[in-house]
């Protein structure tokens, strides 16, 4: 099998995007990682998008983005695993280039969200939910992770102070990243004051509904002998696990087993272990998100996430820098975009180009991708060679 | 919901119907027709038991569109004394007074219509045993 390399990335500012189609944003991003390569031509494309049918009202999405990118006639796949499809687009990729298959692959992620009432949005997220046990009952998004957090806070004690420090700690972070949807900065007292969406989560609590997309271009490691002047990053492990979609389905509601098992794969892989990663995102679309991934990957014992946030430990400068970026909370959370969001950041720390947010000394970094309330997430360790 | 859909959910929200694995014994709400346990296909038709426990609990102030009139609303996941989970709302309570591990049963109630001339939908709800 092949070592695969990422050797472009593209993004664009997220937020409300409305002046712009979902064909424009992608293009953008798309083009951006294609001039950031120094490529000339693609063999093959995979956009994730959790739902354009929903918010767009336009399926067939790959041909839609690969015709309007100029690249039409090449192979195009849009894959989907709710907020997860974003790092699934890229697994696929990666698996492209290893088999031999293609050789230079775009990898994106795009969704526009706000072309849609809020009430509308609402209903096409929570299509990520058990329709017919969950959501039929009344359940929110924001209803399953609540629960999920208030099982936590009562089984290790986790507080409300300790999540909103991880919103703190990623609106901090997002304030140093220009394409960042929410870059302000916040206190614990705005979280806990803000409004409640339902307990124990106030809206700082959450991830936004964002526009944005985002995509980069990766390659076989031969192919890079041919393209010269940045630090290369190769891709060293991935994993991808699935588990219940039904919260109330899982034997532990205080755990993510996905997630535990995406991340076993991709350490195995790379022959990594947490204490090797230099930087991490993860997938915060709610700040009991971020503890609970961080558990489940083994960087804290279980319940010690909370009070290790609170003492700093995930800030930039911090044992272990998480979400650099500011994270789906500050930088904005375009579902299918956000994995691919991920794997930019990396590459950004890994190639030293993070600017004010730059973890020092980063060699090796990994990305946690999660779809809906952990019913699937890909994972990827990324090193510079 | 669609109407098809609705209609052939009804033996689980009238009647807690669920499935039975013969081989292991696990049980499967909504009915499944392999068991992720043992591999068997083969299973029998029990009733749920309508009394459990909370296990954990929210309360939702922003609702979906068709539940805004009932928030904020306190939805939790049950456990049934058969073991299975559910994700059901609590009714008849103060959310104030909810705990995790307080005693509840199932009972029959609306839980939704949809749109203006849409069938109503029920289903169950739990309520504190007192």
């Amino acid at each position: 099998m092949r070592d695969v390399a990422i050797i472009g990335v593209g993004m664009n500012k997220w937020g409300e995007l409305w002046k712009q189609s979902i064909h424009e944003i992608f293009v953008e991003a798309a083009l951006e990682a294609i001039d950031d390569a120094g490529v000339d031509h693609i063999d093959s494309m995979y956009v994730g998008c959790m739902s354009g049918g929903l918010f767009n009202g336009q399926e067939h999405l790959a041909s839609v983005l690969a015709d309007y990118l100029g690249v039409a006639s090449i192979p195009a796949a849009r894959v989907e695993s709710a907020c997860a499809s974003g790092g699934l687009a890229v697994k696929c990729g990666i698996l492209d280039v290893m088999s031999g298959a293609s050789d230079i692959v775009l990898v994106g992620g795009v969704e526009k969200m706000t072309d849609v009432s809020g009430d509308a949005a609402t209903f096409a997220l929570a299509t990520a939910a058990d329709q017919e046990y969950e959501v039929y009952q009344g359940v929110t998004f924001p209803g399953l992770y609540a629960m999920m957090a208030h099982a936590h806070m009562h089984k290790y004690g986790t507080t409300s102070a300790q999540l909103a420090a991880v919103a703190v700690k990623n609106h901090a972070n997002g304030s140093k990243n220009p394409l960042a949807q929410f870059p302000q900065l916040i206190t614990v007292d705005d979280v806990l004051n803000s409004v409640m969406i339902a307990d124990p989560l106030h809206i700082l609590d959450c991830s936004p509904i964002t526009d944005g997309a985002a995509a980069a271009v990766i390659c076989s490691l031969e192919t890079t002998k041919r393209i010269d002047k940045k630090p290369i990053v190769k891709f060293t492990g991935f994993g991808h696990a699935t588990a219940s979609i039904a919260l109330h389905s899982r034997s532990d509601l205080t755990t993510l087993t996905a997630t535990t098992e995406a991340g076993n794969r991709a350490f195995k892989m790379a022959g990594r272990t947490p204490a090797d990663i230099d930087v991490i995102e993860v997938h915060d679309c709610f700040t009991i998100a971020e503890l609970m991934v961080l558990e489940s990957l083994r960087f804290f014992e279980p319940g010690q996430a909370g009070p290790a946030t609170e003492a700093g430990l995930t800030q930039i400068d911090g044992k272990i820098p998480v979400n650099a970026s500011g994270g789906l909370k500050s930088k904005g959370h375009p579902v299918g975009a956000t994995g691919v969001a991920q794997i930019i950041e990396i590459t950004k720390q890994l190639r030293g180009e993070a600017g004010d947010r730059q973890v020092k000394n980063a060699r090796i970094g990994m990305t946690q991708n999660m779809g809906g309330s952990g019913g699937s997430t890909v994972t990827h360790i990324m090193e510079v060679i | 919901m669609a109407i098809p859909n609705y209609w052939r959910s009804i033996p689980q929200r009238y009647r807690y119907e669920a499935a039975k694995c013969t081989g292991c014994g696990k049980i499967f709400f909504p009915p499944r027709i392999v068991c992720d346990e043992c591999a068997s296909r083969s299973f029998e038709t029990i009733n749920l038991s309508r009394y459990g426990k909370i296990v954990t609990f929210t309360v939702i102030r922003i609702a979906p569109s068709q539940f805004v009139d009932q928030a904020p609303y306190p939805i939790g996941i049950v456990e049934l004394n058969d073991g299975i989970k559910i994700c059901t709302q609590i009714a008849d309570c103060n959310p104030d007074d909810l705990k995790i591990g307080m005693p509840v049963r199932l009972e029959f109630r609306k839980i939704s219509q949809d749109g203006t001339p849409g069938i109503i939908q029920y289903g169950y709800k739990a309520v504190p045993v007192k």
